[in-house]
């Protein structure tokens, strides 16, 4: 097959779509659905700034064919919104200055928001281990860290979704 | 719109049987390629070290329910050669029964590639740094190979053959790799040296399995990676350390065979001195922490 229709969850709507089969996902949210949260960095599987969440786990978009996210749900971003409502997590991230050009900030709140969400206890060295493959050439990380501490935090609080 | 290393625009299958991709590799050979979660060969595509092109026959073995799964039948572990890496990580038969295996997988790459890639596709890359390999060897493990008109049990330490290259034919594909689950008094230790502690390419590493009774080594087998054209077995090493009583003596004497078995290179990563020595001592630590 050149082409494949397939149905795929993104950010809590259905889709029913025609791709070509070497498309990346990264090239279908991006270039073809505008979802412009999830940004071109390596296009190599290295640098993170394309992660986006397949089936609730973190995977580099750009070397995820579109046809394999037949079937699956996909979160980007924009999917954490809520209406008037800014997610926790982001918040965390702004109240602690871990974000400065903000071009590895997308890939990281993902990576994070899955880090959290699955965690039941998080500390300095699960968290850097957790976000190992994400790249950040500006903030040196602790801010980073720091924030999704924070939001781990506040996800056993009660604030999070 | 796309960046300036697009794919080709290749066909495409997705078949959902085994026997329905051992037909196509059968028609295509050496015109398909295999993919399950495309870690290694998408990544290739782009930098221009795998030619692709239009022409190619891309074969997605991702739907196929037997080939993904970890199974302990009686005491043999079996995992399908497209079970995802951080599903093995996790997996509470392989903590329970192969934990060197756990542990070497959680050193590897990011959280995103362990999610995408699989054991098969790291066997199959077939990088003399391929951190499944020394782990896998360490266990022993076979791998079963497929094509339409057999299928084979092959030790996976007659499988590689230099970087990159293995015994498998055009035709052929891994389905599963299995081995020996983990008995009481035996003990695996993995040792990953790289440049820094996460998402690196090893310049050497150490898988050692061991059964020692009353301080006499009964069985042991040493595997490296990134020290030779191929992950490979030290069958000298092993030789000079069985039936002997462990102690530092010994150890001193034995990983001083190390230098004459492997044949590492120099590289971006460290000199072939430099891997020498850290086979030596990461052998070394290992074993001494056995004698305790």
């Amino acid at each position: 097959m050149k082409k494949m229709s397939i149905k795929m969850n993104l950010n809590h709507k259905d889709y029913a779509i025609e791709v070509d089969t070497s498309l990346t996902l990264l090239e279908l949210l991006r270039d073809d659905l505008a979802i412009k949260s999830v940004h071109r960095g390596c296009e190599e599987g290295n640098c993170g700034a394309c992660t986006v969440l397949l089936n609730g786990v973190p995977v580099y978009s750009c070397i995820t064919l579109a046809v394999q996210a037949h079937n699956s749900h996909i979160l980007t971003l924009e999917g954490l919104q809520r209406e008037g409502e800014t997610h926790p997590l982001l918040t965390s991230f702004l109240t602690h200055d871990a974000i400065q050009c903000g071009y590895c900030t997308s890939g990281f709140i993902l990576t994070a928001y899955a880090l959290i969400d699955n965690a039941d206890s998080l500390n300095a060295t699960d968290i850097r281990k957790g976000i190992s493959g994400n790249l950040c050439r500006c903030t040196g990380y602790e801010n980073i860290v720091k924030s999704i501490a924070a939001a781990f935090t506040e996800k056993q609080n009660g604030n999070w979704w | 719109m796309l960046g300036s290393r697009t794919l080709p625009h290749w066909s495409y299958h997705c078949p959902g049987e085994l026997k329905t991709a051992l037909q196509l590799l059968d028609k295509y050979k050496k015109k398909c390629k295999v993919i399950a979660g495309g870690t290694d060969i998408l990544p290739a595509i782009r930098r221009g070290v795998l030619t692709a092109s239009d022409a190619l026959q891309v074969v997605d073995i991702t739907h196929i329910d037997e080939l993904s799964g970890i199974e302990k039948h009686q005491n043999i572990i079996r995992i399908g050669a497209a079970t995802r890496l951080a599903e093995i990580e996790r997996s509470p038969v392989i903590n329970k029964y192969a934990p060197i295996l756990a542990q070497a997988i959680n050193e590897m790459a990011s959280a995103q590639i362990r999610n995408s890639g699989t054991i098969g596709g790291n066997l199959c890359t077939a990088s003399p740094a391929a951190d499944t390999a020394p782990p896998l060897l360490a266990l022993d493990a076979a791998l079963r190979i497929n094509s339409q008109q057999a299928e084979k049990l092959v030790d996976l330490k007659s499988y590689f053959l230099g970087p990159g290259r293995t015994i498998m034919k055009p035709g052929e594909m891994v389905s599963e790799i299995n081995f020996p689950a983990m008995k009481k008094d035996e003990r695996f230790f993995w040792i990953k040296l790289g440049r820094r502690n996460v998402f690196t390419l090893s310049i050497v590493s150490v898988a050692i399995w061991i059964k020692i009774k009353n301080g006499i080594v009964y069985g042991i087998r040493i595997a490296l990676g990134a020290a030779a054209p191929t992950p490979l077995r030290l069958l000298r090493t092993e030789a000079y350390f069985t039936g002997k009583k462990l102690n530092a003596e010994l150890i001193e004497n034995g990983i001083q065979l190390i230098p004459e078995e492997i044949n590492p290179i120099s590289d971006v990563r460290a000199s072939a001195a430099y891997r020498t020595d850290m086979a030596m001592v990461l052998t070394r630590r290992a074993l001494i922490s056995c004698i305790a």
